[in-house]
C-alpha cells in the first residue's frame, strides 16, 4: 500500500479493500516507527486524523467520494490549519494555534482528503537543508547523516519514506524541487498564482507558491486539480480557468509519444558548479527523453547567474516586513521579562527567531532603508525583469526547459550549516523560475552514489499540463520514481 | 521685520465605507474592544489584505471634485515600523504614485476686522488611500497597556496640500470647505469627536517678501476647528519670537494642549523612522479605468459651485446668499426642500439663513437636526404671503413649531396671530385712535413727521398687532389728507 499511487489508492478505497481509517492507521504506525529518527513531522494529533478518516468512510459509503477523499497527506507547517499548532519551523510560533485554514488546506478539506500532521521545515522557509528548524534538522531517508534539502525538508522525507501518502510543499526559491532532487521524488512549484496563498505563512511574498510534492507525476497532477484554483482572499490569484491536470495522461501510450516537442537546454545550467555525476546522470535522463521522440535545442538564459544576487536581496526585503508582525503583543513568542515596549520587542525577537532568520531580516531591513533602497532593491527588481525576459525569449526556441535541479546530491548535516553562501548555491538552478514566476518541476532522474538525482523542467506560464505530462512519459519507461530505501521498506 | 506665516495641511478623512479597506470587518464606530478585528484585522500569520472596491470609488469621488487627475494605475506600498496598535508591522498606504494627483479647492475666507471676505484658491498636491492603526488603550487593566484593533484597517483617504494657505483663518476656511466637501459627496461622515476627520498642520514662517520657505513644524491630530485656530496663532507667534531672540527652528512634530493653548514638540526630525517603503507584494497596483470613473460620476451629486451658479439663475438669489446656502449640503438640500413644497426662494432663502441659522448655531446644532422641517416652513412663509400673519407673527410661530409644535395653522389660531386685513373694521380703529390722540394729529398737520409713526404705532396696539401694517398706514394716509 505505502508505495501505491494515489489513483490506486483511491481504487482501493473505492472498491472498499481498505478503509480510510485503516490506510491512515498504517501510515500513523509507519510514523510511529520512523519518526522519532527521521523527524518530517512537527505535530500529530491522532484525535483530528481519524476524524477526517471516518468522516471519509462516511463519504465513500454515501457514493460522494472525489479522487483524494480518504486519503491521508502531509501538510507542511507553513499552512494554517484550524485547531493545529501551526509554527513554521519556528520558535516564534512554537504556540501558536491556527484559529483559521488555509486554503490549501481547506481545498484538501473539501476533497475529503485526510491530514496525517504538520511536517517540518526551515524556519520560516529560509534554508535549504532543514538545519534552520527550531524543531531539529530532518534525516534524508536515503542517508541519515545527509540532510533531505529545504525548506520543505519534512514534507520530502515524509514522502520518500512513505510516511504519508503525499505531501504539500511550498518553494520561494526551490523549497519544493530541491528537496524532491535530494529525497527523490516528484515536486511540482506552478505558476505564481495558480494556488492561493492565503493562510500560506509568508516569506517573501511575490516569490511564494504551494505545491505538490508526490511520487509520481499523476499523482502530482490529481493533488494540483485539487490545490489550483482562484481564491478572492489573495490578490495575486490569478483567476485562471480550472484545468484537469490529469487530462493529457492516458493518451502518452505511443511509442513516440513526445515526438514534436523541443527541449531547451540552457547552457548556463550545464557549466562550473555542477557536479559531474549529477550532470551525467541528467544527460542520460535527456537522452531518454530523445528516445520518446524529443528533440533538444541549446538555449541560454545569460541572467541565470544574477539570479541568487537578485534573491537575496528581494527575498529578505519582503521578508523583513512580512515578519514584523512577529512582535510578542498578539500572539506567539513573548520574552518572560522586559523592562519597557522597545525591550520586549527585542528581547522577544531575539529569543523567537533563529540566527538565519535573523540573518536575512537584517539583510531587508538594510536594502530596503533610505539611501540603499535604489542600489539595491530598485536594481534587483530591474535584473528581475531581465531574468523573466531571459525566460520569454528562451521559450521562442523551445515547449519545455530541463536542467539540473540542484548542483549536487544531498549533503551531510553539518556540512554547509556555517556557510550560508555555499547554502544558497543549492538554489542556484530553481531561483529563476521564481523570480520569472514560472511553473517548474523536479522529477527522479537516477542515482550518483546510492543518493537519488532529480531532473528539472522548467515551463511556460500556465504550462503546468503539458509539463505534467512530459513528466509522466519519463515515468512510464523508467521507474526512478518508484525507488524507496531498502531499510525502510 | 514683517513676518509670513506659510501653512499646509494633511487631512487624514475616514471613508464612509461598511468594511475595513483591506478585510470584511465592520468599520462601525463604538463597538466592545476588538470585537470588529477579524484574522486580518489581527494580522494573522498567514492572512492577505484584498482591497475593498468602495474605498476606491470614495477615493475617485474625492478626485472628481477637486477636479484633479485620477491615476490610471496606483501602487500600495507598505510603511515599516513597529508599534503596538499597528498589527502588521507595517501600514499599509500609498507612497510614490498616490490615486488622486494635483487638484483645487477654493475657499471663502471670511471678513476679519478691517479686512474684508474673500475667495482664495487651495492647491491640493495629492491624496492617497491607507489604513487606519487600532487604539492603545491604557488604564483598563491595572498596570498593563491594552490593544483595541476595531479600527485597524479602517479606510483613511489623506489628502494633501500645497504650503498655500498664509493665516490661521486661510487654514480653518480651508479646512472647513474639505470637511463640508467630503460630507456633500458622501464620502466622510465627519464626525471630528470621533475622529473621522484629523487635521496635522505645517506651519513655518519667513521674512515677508521672500521666497524660500522656513523650517516647518507639524502639529498633529487636531480634531476641531478652533483648536486649529488656536494652535496655528500660538505656533506662528512661537516661531517669530523664536526666530527674533535670535534662535533657530528645528525640524519637528509638535502636539496642541488645548488646556494650556500651547504646541510642544513630540520628537524631532533626528529621531524619525526611516519607513522603508517599498511596494506591497500581496496588492496589485490600482488601476482605474475610463468606464470606472464613469460610473463613479454616474453617482456624484452637484459639487457646490454648480449648485450655487444655478441658484443664482434659477431662483435669482444673491452671490452672496447662493454661497451661503451651498456652502452645506445639508443646508442647500433645506432650502431646496422648502422651495419645492411652493415657497418663493427669495424669502425663504432669507429665512433660511437667518431665524433657521441663527436658532442652529445658538443651540450648536445641524440643520439634519433641525426640528421644522420644510414642509412647515414653506407653510409658514404661505401664511406671510397670504397676509394671514405678519412678519413678525411668524417669528412667533416659528418658535413655536421649534418647540416641537407641529401646523402652522393651528399655532396661529392658538396664539390668536391672524391678521386683521378687513378694511372696515381697520377704520373704525383707526378713527378711535385720531380721535383719542388729537394732540398728535395737530402735531402731523403742523409738519412733524414722526406723529405719523406714532400714530400708527397706537393703530397697531389698538389691534393687539394684529391689524395688516401696509393696510394701516394706506388708511391713515387716506383719513389724515382728508
Amino acid at each position: 500500500m505505502i508505495n501505491s499511487s494515489l489513483k490506486q489508492l483511491s481504487q482501493m478505497l473505492a472498491k472498499k479493500e481498505v478503509s480510510s481509517v485503516e490506510m491512515t492507521q498504517t501510515f500513523l504506525n509507519r510514523i510511529q516507527q520512523y519518526n522519532p529518527t527521521i523527524n518530517a513531522y512537527i505535530a500529530l494529533d491522532e484525535t483530528k486524523t481519524f476524524a477526517q478518516a471516518k468522516a471519509a468512510d462516511a463519504r465513500i459509503a454515501s457514493g460522494n467520494a472525489e479522487s483524494l477523499t480518504g486519503i491521508p497527506f502531509a501538510q507542511k507547517d507553513i499552512f494554517c490549519a484550524k485547531g493545529w499548532q501551526t509554527t513554521c519551523g519556528s520558535k516564534m510560533l512554537a504556540n501558536f494555534i491556527a484559529p483559521y485554514d488555509a486554503h490549501v488546506i481547506s481545498q484538501f478539506d473539501m476533497a475529503g482528503a485526510v491530514n496525517l500532521g504538520k511536517t517540518n521545515m526551515d524556519e520560516f522557509a529560509m534554508g535549504s537543508s532543514n538545519e534552520t528548524s527550531y524543531f531539529g534538522g530532518v534525516k534524508n531517508p536515503w542517508d541519515f547523516d545527509r540532510v533531505p534539502g529545504g525548506s520543505s525538508g519534512g514534507s520530502a522525507a515524509a514522502v520518500a519514506a512513505r510516511l504519508c501518502a503525499a505531501a504539500t510543499g511550498t518553494d520561494t526559491g526551490g523549497s519544493i524541487r530541491q528537496p524532491a532532487s535530494l529525497c527523490g521524488f516528484t515536486g511540482l512549484k506552478p505558476t505564481y498564482g495558480l494556488v492561493s496563498r492565503y493562510g500560506m505563512i509568508a516569506f517573501a511574498s511575490s516569490l511564494d507558491q504551494a505545491g505538490p510534492m508526490a511520487k509520481s507525476a499523476e499523482d502530482c497532477a490529481m493533488m494540483l486539480n485539487v490545490m489550483a484554483g482562484f481564491d478572492e482572499r489573495d490578490s495575486t490569484s490569478l483567476n485562471h480557468p480550472k484545468e484537469d491536470y490529469t487530462r493529457g495522461l492516458a493518451s502518452l501510450q505511443a511509442a513516440q509519444p513526445l515526438k514534436g516537442l523541443k527541449i531547451g537546454l540552457p547552457k548556463e545550467y550545464f557549466a562550473d558548479g555542477l557536479d559531474a555525476n549529477v550532470g551525467a546522470v541528467v544527460q542520460a535522463a535527456i537522452n531518454e527523453y530523445k528516445k520518446l521522440g524529443a528533440e533538444t535545442v541549446e538555449i541560454s538564459l545569460p541572467n541565470t547567474e544574477l539570479s541568487i544576487p537578485v534573491y537575496y536581496v528581494l527575498a529578505p526585503a519582503e521578508a523583513s516586513s512580512n515578519l514584523s508582525r512577529y512582535d510578542g503583543v498578539r500572539y506567539g513568542h513573548r520574552a518572560a521579562e522586559y523592562t519597557d515596549l522597545m525591550d520586549m520587542y527585542c528581547k522577544s525577537r531575539a529569543e523567537g527567531f533563529g540566527a538565519e532568520v535573523k540573518r536575512r531580516i537584517l539583510i531587508g531591513t538594510y536594502v530596503l532603508s533610505a539611501g540603499y533602497y535604489d542600489a539595491y532593491y530598485l536594481k534587483a527588481q530591474q535584473i528581475r525583469r531581465l531574468i523573466a525576459d531571459d525566460f520569454t525569449q528562451a521559450f521562442k526556441k523551445c515547449d519545455i526547459i530541463m536542467g539540473p535541479t540542484a548542483p549536487s546530491t544531498a549533503f551531510k548535516a553539518g556540512e554547509k550549516a556555517d556557510d550560508p553562501v555555499a547554502m544558497y548555491l543549492q538554489d542556484v538552478y530553481t531561483i529563476a523560475t521564481n523570480l520569472a514566476g514560472l511553473p517548474g518541476m523536479s522529477i527522479p532522474a537516477g542515482f550518483s552514489n546510492g543518493l537519488p538525482v532529480g531532473l528539472q523542467l522548467m515551463g511556460n506560464y500556465f504550462d503546468e499540463a503539458r509539463m505534467l505530462d512530459v513528466a509522466h512519459a519519463y515515468q512510464q519507461v523508467t521507474d526512478w520514481h518508484m525507488r524507496m530505501p531498502e531499510e525502510l521498506k | 521685520m514683517e513676518w509670513e506665516v506659510v501653512i499646509g495641511l494633511e487631512t487624514h478623512t475616514q471613508l464612509k465605507t461598511k468594511t475595513k479597506i483591506f478585510s470584511g470587518a465592520s468599520t462601525a464606530f463604538g463597538a466592545e474592544p476588538n470585537t470588529q478585528a477579524c484574522e486580518v484585522s489581527i494580522a494573522l500569520p498567514g492572512v492577505l489584505p484584498v482591497l475593498n472596491k468602495q474605498a476606491m470609488e470614495c477615493a475617485i469621488k474625492f478626485g472628481l471634485a477637486i477636479n484633479a487627475e485620477i491615476a490610471p494605475r496606483s501602487v500600495f506600498a507598505r510603511k515599516n515600523y513597529f508599534y503596538p496598535d499597528l498589527p502588521k508591522g507595517y501600514q499599509i498606504s500609498q507612497y510614490e504614485l498616490p490615486v488622486v494627483g494635483k487638484g483645487a479647492v477654493t475657499i471663502q475666507v471670511p471678513a476679519v476686522g478691517k479686512n474684508a471676505a474673500y475667495e482664495k484658491v487651495i492647491n491640493i498636491t495629492r491624496a492617497h488611500l491607507e489604513e487606519d492603526a487600532g487604539k492603545s488603550v491604557h488604564g483598563a487593566v491595572e498596570g498593563m497597556s491594552g490593544i483595541d484593533l476595531n479600527r485597524a484597517g479602517t479606510p483613511l483617504l489623506e489628502i494633501v496640500t500645497e504650503p498655500d494657505m498664509r493665516s490661521a483663518a486661510e487654514a480653518v476656511a480651508y479646512a472647513k470647505k474639505l470637511h463640508e466637501l467630503v460630507q456633500w459627496i458622501d464620502i466622510c461622515d465627519g464626525n471630528m469627536q470621533e475622529g473621522s476627520f484629523r487635521c496635522d498642520v505645517n506651519v513655518s514662517v519667513r521674512p515677508k517678501g521672500t521666497d524660500k520657505l522656513g523650517t516647518r513644524r507639524e502639529i498633529k491630530n487636531l480634531n476641531s476647528f478652533k483648536f486649529m485656530q488656536q494652535a496655528i496663532e500660538y505656533e506662528t507667534r512661537w516661531q517669530i519670537e523664536t526666530l527674533e531672540d535670535g534662535g533657530t527652528i528645528h525640524q519637528a512634530t509638535v502636539l496642541f494642549n488645548p488646556d494650556t493653548g500651547e504646541t510642544r514638540a513630540m520628537r524631532s526630525k533626528e529621531e524619525a523612522n526611516d519607513y522603508r517603503y517599498f511596494p506591497d507584494p500581496d496588492l496589485l497596483p490600482l488601476e482605474v479605468t475610463a468606464a470606472d470613473k464613469v460610473r463613479v460620476q454616474a453617482t456624484m451629486p452637484e459639487l457646490p459651485e454648480a449648485m450655487k451658479a444655478r441658484f443664482e439663475v434659477d431662483y435669482g438669489l444673491s452671490g452672496y446668499d447662493a454661497a451661503t446656502l451651498t456652502a452645506s449640503r445639508g443646508v442647500a438640500d433645506y432650502f431646496v426642500a422648502v422651495v419645492n413644497v411652493g415657497a418663493d426662494a427669495k424669502p425663504a432663502a432669507n429665512w433660511v439663513l437667518g431665524a433657521v441659522s441663527a436658532k442652529l448655531n445658538s443651540e450648536e446644532k445641524t440643520i439634519a437636526n433641525t426640528p421644522v422641517n420644510p414642509a412647515q416652513l414653506a407653510q409658514l412663509l404661505k401664511r406671510i404671503q397670504d397676509n394671514t400673519i405678519s412678519n413678525n407673527a411668524a417669528k412667533q410661530v416659528f418658535e413655536a413649531m421649534w418647540a416641537g409644535e407641529v401646523d402652522v395653522d393651528a399655532i396661529i389660531e392658538k396664539l390668536g396671530l391672524k391678521q386683521v386685513s378687513d378694511s372696515g373694521a381697520i377704520e373704525a380703529i383707526i378713527d378711535e385712535v385720531l380721535a383719542a390722540n388729537q394732540a398728535m394729529v395737530e402735531e402731523f398737520k403742523a409738519g412733524k413727521e414722526k406723529a405719523f409713526n406714532a400714530l400708527v404705532g397706537q393703530a397697531m396696539k389698538a389691534s393687539k398687532g394684529k391689524a395688516n401694517p401696509a393696510q394701516v398706514n394706506e388708511i391713515l394716509k387716506k383719513k389724515l389728507a382728508s
